[in-house]
């Protein structure tokens, strides 16, 4: 389904360069959960940005559906193919278009028809009822927000989905509904995912196989029983492992 | 206002695209009365409206008609205001002015912030070269004082009424485009523009469906509150006698009248003058009020 290889994305220009991703390669399967790991700063949300066409700057080969993308153009079939859900809900809605407005836009631009019944069917999707089409962001709850996000994101009936660490801006409750969600909707569209997230607590949860990264680069991959044994190869990855299971009493 | 409207306006969950629209005008609304000054400043202005639109019903007399054996009379029951060197009645002639005075403030607020938008929203949206050759035109224009530019437009086109807003308004466009490329940047790399990016959005649907509407809002409040400098730049230009030419009661050009007679004739001055004043002063209060509506980083959030 998606296949990156020799990834190397930097900004900026030679003096004042910076590598942000370096070499990386992973491939993901149809169907899969691929979770992306590491600390912040890491490169892992600025691989997902580069997949999705919202960075140039980047060289190597992305393979998406079968389709080899190049630069920051991208066809009408990579929108309906692959979307994402960003990582702030309170940044990825248009303070002035109301819920309505959002998702009918979508819908028009990924050229469906029928988008009353759509809106209807994705806000029921996403647990939202029909009391939040006409309401604005600043009538919603953070939770709410990303739903919505997560309900135009599905709007192109996508099978590739890039999660930009979904619920790191939500507190903890809403963040375990709106994972659950996350998994319902993959367990009843058979979607992709890549997930961005520094909490490996949700990618243990959420994914079948995970990258760590550092400093731009891909340190290891394994799957999730690896760590949950914690059974990781390179020192890097068991020092997160044992950062991420919190601070232990010595006995 | 019944208490069901009340409850329908205000409704968390709106029903209909027309209940949600509606409801979001009356919030703002609610915010604007809260302002008090705002409201004065909007009953001026709704009465400037009112004179300007029944000037020939509520004029006492003729704005032309000349009486020179009433010269220069001062304030009396017969001519509330006094009368000027050519013994017309002052208080007509600026209910017949403020008419002069709204066509020159509606069309250079038409015009120049919407030049503005345009430009600095292409601009910053664009970058590149296409950013760098727009701000530098727009540099040139500031770099020439708004007033000295329009007396050289003027000069150029021929002095009239007409020439003079036409100057403004080519002239009072550059800090609205500075304005709206600046907000430009800041919504350019929102991941809401983003997410509209991948649904397959092209630049034009990007500029107008998605960046305007954020950037009006606060190029609105620049232009209530520069609605004051425009009345005084026109007035500007009528008392350097490049703007509305005589007789046409033009506020500026009647203080430039008066001018001769300032010292012994007072009022020939100073009413226009008050005219403008208050004016200027209501625009300015429901600039502050509108920014308390419309700013989208206010407390509405």
């Amino acid at each position: 389904m998606l296949t990156v290889e020799d990834l190397d994305v930097w900004f900026g220009h030679p003096p004042e360069r910076v590598d942000a991703v370096q070499s990386a390669s992973f491939t993901v399967p149809q169907g899969e959960s691929f979770g992306l790991v590491g600390e912040s700063g890491s490169g892992k949300s600025t691989i997902l940005r580069a997949i999705a066409g919202l960075i140039d700057t980047w060289s190597g080969r992305i393979e998406v559906a079968g389709e080899t993308i190049a630069g920051r153009h991208r066809t009408r079939t990579f929108h309906k193919t692959v979307q994402m859900v960003f990582q702030d809900p309170y940044a990825s809605l248009h303070p002035r278009h109301s819920v309505d407005r959002v998702l009918s836009e979508t819908l028009r631009l990924q050229g469906m028809d029928r988008v009353d019944q759509r809106i209807t069917r994705l806000l029921d999707q996403v647990g939202l009822g029909q009391g939040f089409r006409f309401r604005y962001p600043h009538q919603l709850s953070g939770g709410q927000r990303q739903r919505v996000a997560i309900a135009r994101a599905l709007a192109a009936e996508p099978r590739l989905l890039l999660l930009d660490e979904p619920t790191s801006a939500l507190d903890v409750s809403v963040q375990a509904e709106i994972l659950n969600l996350l998994c319902d909707i993959r367990a009843e569209r058979g979607l992709t995912y890549v997930m961005v997230s520094h909490d490996l607590a949700v990618v243990a949860h959420m994914c079948d196989r995970l990258a760590v990264m550092r400093a731009g680069r891909i340190v290891e991959q394994m799957d999730t029983a690896r760590l949950r044994a914690a059974a990781a190869q390179s020192d890097y990855a068991r020092a997160l492992i044992a950062a991420s299971t919190g601070y232990r009493r010595p006995a | 206002m019944t208490e069901t409207t009340r409850a329908w306006l205000l409704s968390d969950a709106p029903q209909t695209r027309r209940q949600a629209r509606m409801g979001a005008l009356y919030q703002g609304w609610l915010t604007f009365r809260a302002n008090r000054l705002a409201m004065v400043g909007l009953a001026i202005l709704i009465l400037l409206v009112l004179v300007a639109a029944f000037a020939p019903w509520i004029a006492p007399q003729n704005p032309y008609a000349q009486n020179l054996a009433e010269r220069l009379k001062p304030p009396s029951a017969q001519h509330w205001l006094g009368t000027d060197a050519l013994g017309r009645d002052i208080l007509s002639r600026l209910i017949h002015g403020s008419r002069v005075t709204l066509f020159i403030v509606g069309t250079v607020a038409l015009i120049a912030p919407v030049i503005g938008l345009f430009v600095g929203t292409v601009a910053g949206f664009a970058g590149g070269w296409v950013d760098q050759v727009l701000m530098r035109i727009t540099d040139i224009f500031l770099a020439f004082p708004k007033l000295i530019l329009a007396l050289a437009f003027v000069a150029a086109l021929g002095p009239g009424i007409g020439n003079a807003v036409l100057a403004l308004a080519v002239t009072s466009w550059p800090p609205y485009a500075r304005l709206a490329r600046a907000e430009t940047l800041t919504i350019r790399n929102a991941d809401y523009i983003a997410a509209a990016r991948l649904q397959g959005a092209g630049p034009l649907r990007l500029l107008i469906g998605h960046i305007w509407p954020l950037c009006v809002s606060s190029l609105i409040v620049r232009v209530a509150l520069d609605m004051a400098g425009i009345i005084l730049s026109a007035a500007g230009l009528g008392f350097l006698g490049l703007g509305a030419q005589p007789p046409m009661p033009e506020w500026g050009a009647m203080i430039s009248d008066g001018r001769t007679y300032i010292l012994d004739f007072w009022w020939v001055a100073a009413m226009p003058g008050m005219a403008i004043f208050i004016v200027s002063l209501a625009f300015n209060l429901l600039g502050d009020g509108l920014r308390d509506v419309l700013d989208p980083k206010g407390g509405r959030e």
